[in-house]
């Protein structure tokens, strides 16, 4: 053995500066990821702190109830003399003057700031359950077929690039499909067509116009639907693609057919995935603005979808005697147009003159709009993690 | 299963593989392959990776058409005398009497009745009474029955590796097919778990016609009436297991079972 001088250390890190590198970049990914945390933290918070007083109280029930239950309202401001402020709607507002009478100074009124917002959330449930009902089963079907029986080729080559292309359509353009496609000439049963109607089929009992769905729920569904559809395929192909191949071998060794092969062996372990990509989609299509400016959303609308100027049912009716009507007026609900959150948010940014009281109401409404976005993705999670824990392999 | 034309019938063989070529895309797998299996023999198929044996075995019940550009190029399987690649034979009824067991086990993440009356199922029998008493039959078959019957209801996913490959024979026995292929069915399993398949296939020998693929030549020697090997796509030999393995007449058969051919 040669003697070894205890000074010299075989491991001692060089100088040719690859740790300083090291260290650099382990920074700058690190402080990059901070940056993206703070921004996202600080968005939230700031909806919270300005949006939560809004729509909570220190009263019971500690909810404002008013703002979640009642329909956007022109909000009245009453000045009196010493400073103080009414907020009252416009019948209050007579009663306040009346009350005040030589104390009154002045009445400020602001659009679509007082009441609630009842309106607008009913309205996106509305549109969301369309949305994503048209676009799970489009989507789904789609997937199957690329995943399942589509041969590889130059088909579904083609088909891959359109879903890709479908994705970066802005949604404005999406917006303005929808309004040609489904507001102007979708096909409607009427028995006689409109004027406007683009062509008519005669069938006897009853003609297919095709004279358009006017703006309503349904044909604002459709346009976000479209709009998600792209999200939604490529995510459910990639669940389908995560089921092994072994079980369809096996479920067709076993002399099932292709179909029943996707029923009991591929879809059902799938689902879970597939519910995660529709969780995306639900959000998306509860977020977009533009696609539902044009085919389904208005600034404002002092009636809920169901509530309309229909002559009650006869009085002895239970609802099985006069199915046919009920039915058809629970399908009215989607031949509405409605007020949604993103354009009603948009409203009272854009279209009103800005003060404290429309800033109550957006931050109000965007609160409550995060907290239904982030509750829907919530129960997404949780029932995934269910099926998850039911199907595993 | 009936025993219909009982003497001449088992002279013929069950399974006639004629001038057999198949291919993937351009690329050919198996080249002219005769080989006739005797009705209720264990026809041991050996040979290294890629000779075609898999290919061979996953062609007998069609489960390779599910590969995209998988193709018969020539010739003909016959099972009974019926060329089973002709429009006439529905690949479902096929299936349904030649059943397989793959190498990796997999039993479906369902219960481990449902797994084993899955094939029932999807032909459509519904009667309760009937699914229970085909799952209890085909799980004493497998060799199961003793091991699951308080657990039936429970996920086949718990099982052993060992318990879920004898899940999967019981699966594809409670169809009551005539012919079981199995591609190699202990790749994936212990010593002690490849030993109790070797009992079952022992068990079951008679009733079923068995076609196992197999890279283990002590288990080919343990367990099959008959051996094929092949090598490159081509039927080599094919004999009694013994002569196989004692006298074999053609020098690669002797160089690989002597482990100088890889």
């Amino acid at each position: 053995m040669s003697p070894v001088s205890i000074t010299e250390n075989p491991f001692a890190g060089d100088n040719s500066g690859i740790q300083k590198r090291e260290t650099i970049a382990r920074w700058a990914l690190r402080v990059g990821s901070y940056i993206v945390v703070f921004i996202t933290v600080a968005i939230m918070l700031h909806i919270f702190i300005k949006g939560a007083p809004v729509t909570f109280q220190s009263k019971w029930p500690f909810v404002n109830t008013q703002f979640l239950t009642e329909l956007p309202a022109t909000l009245h401001v009453i000045e009196d003399k010493q400073g103080n402020h009414y907020e009252t709607d416009v019948n209050g507002a007579d009663a306040i003057k009346k009350k005040l009478g030589d104390n009154f100074r002045a009445e400020k009124t602001i659009s679509y700031s007082g009441g609630g917002i009842l309106g607008p959330i009913v309205g996106t449930a509305l549109l969301v359950i369309v949305s994503v009902g048209v676009a799970l089963f489009l989507g789904v079907a789609c997937a199957i077929y690329l995943s399942e029986y589509a041969k590889h080729g130059k088909f579904l080559e083609m088909v891959r690039l359109a879903i890709l292309n479908l994705a970066g359509v802005p949604s404005v353009v999406f917006g303005l499909f929808g309004l040609g496609a489904f507001v102007l000439t979708a096909p409607v049963f009427v028995d006689v067509p409109a004027d406007r109607s683009v062509f008519a089929i005669p069938l006897g009992f009853t003609t297919l116009s095709f004279e358009g769905w006017d703006t309503c729920v349904l044909s604002g569904g459709f346009t976000l639907a479209f709009v998600i559809l792209p999200v939604i395929i490529t995510a459910s192909e990639q669940c389908l693609q995560a089921v092994p191949q072994g079980f369809r071998e096996t479920s067709m060794a076993l002399g099932a057919t292709r179909w029943q092969t996707i029923r009991y062996s591929v879809l059902p372990f799938a689902t879970p995935g597939i519910l995660t990509s529709s969780i995306l989609g639900i959000a998306r299509a509860a977020g977009e603005t533009a696609p539902i400016m044009f085919t389904a959303a208005l600034a404002f609308k002092d009636k809920l979808p169901w509530q309309k100027d229909l002559p009650p049912l006869p009085a002895d009716a239970s609802i099985f005697a006069h199915w046919e009507q009920s039915v058809s007026r629970f399908l009215g609900i989607f031949t509405e147009s409605v007020q949604a959150l993103p354009y009603h948010i948009y409203t009272l940014a854009a279209k009103i003159p800005q003060n404290e009281y429309a800033e109550r109401a957006q931050y109000g409404s965007v609160f409550v709009f995060l907290v239904l976005v982030a509750s829907l993705a919530a129960s997404s999670v949780l029932l995934r993690k269910r099926l998850r824990a039911k199907y595993r392999w | 299963m009936a025993a219909e034309t009982p003497a001449p019938a088992s002279a013929e063989p069950l399974i006639q593989v004629e001038k057999f070529n198949y291919a993937y895309g351009d690329h050919q797998v198996l080249f002219d392959v005769d080989l006739n299996i005797r009705r209720e023999d264990v026809t041991a198929l050996i040979g290294p990776s890629g000779c075609g044996k898999s290919t061979l075995i996953r062609s007998i019940n069609r489960i390779n058409d599910l590969v995209e550009s998988a193709r018969v190029v020539s010739g003909k399987i016959k099972i009974d005398g019926v060329d089973i690649y002709t429009p006439e034979v529905d690949v479902i009824s096929l299936r349904r009497n030649v059943g397989m067991v793959f190498q990796k086990y997999n039993p479906f993440p369902r219960s481990i009745f449902e797994n084993a009356v899955y094939g029932l199922r999807v032909a459509g029998i519904k009667d309760r009474h009937d699914l229970e008493e085909a799952a209890e039959r085909s799980l004493k078959a497998a060799a199961l029955w003793d091991e699951v019957k308080d657990r039936l209801h429970q996920m086949a996913t718990g099982l052993s590796g060992g318990q879920q490959q004898r899940l999967c024979i019981a699966r594809a026995i409670a169809l009551q097919p005539r012919i079981l292929l199995m591609d190699e069915p202990c790749a994936a399993l212990d010593p002690i778990a490849t030993a109790r398949i070797e009992e079952l296939i022992h068990q079951l020998r008679g009733q079923y016609t068995f076609v196992i693929v197999t890279h283990n030549m002590e288990q080919a020697k343990r367990i099959a009436d008959r051996t094929a090997f092949f090598y490159k796509g081509k039927l080599i030999e094919e004999d009694d297991t013994m002569t196989i393995f004692n006298h074999p007449s053609n020098p690669l058969t002797e160089s690989y079972i002597t482990g100088r051919l890889t």
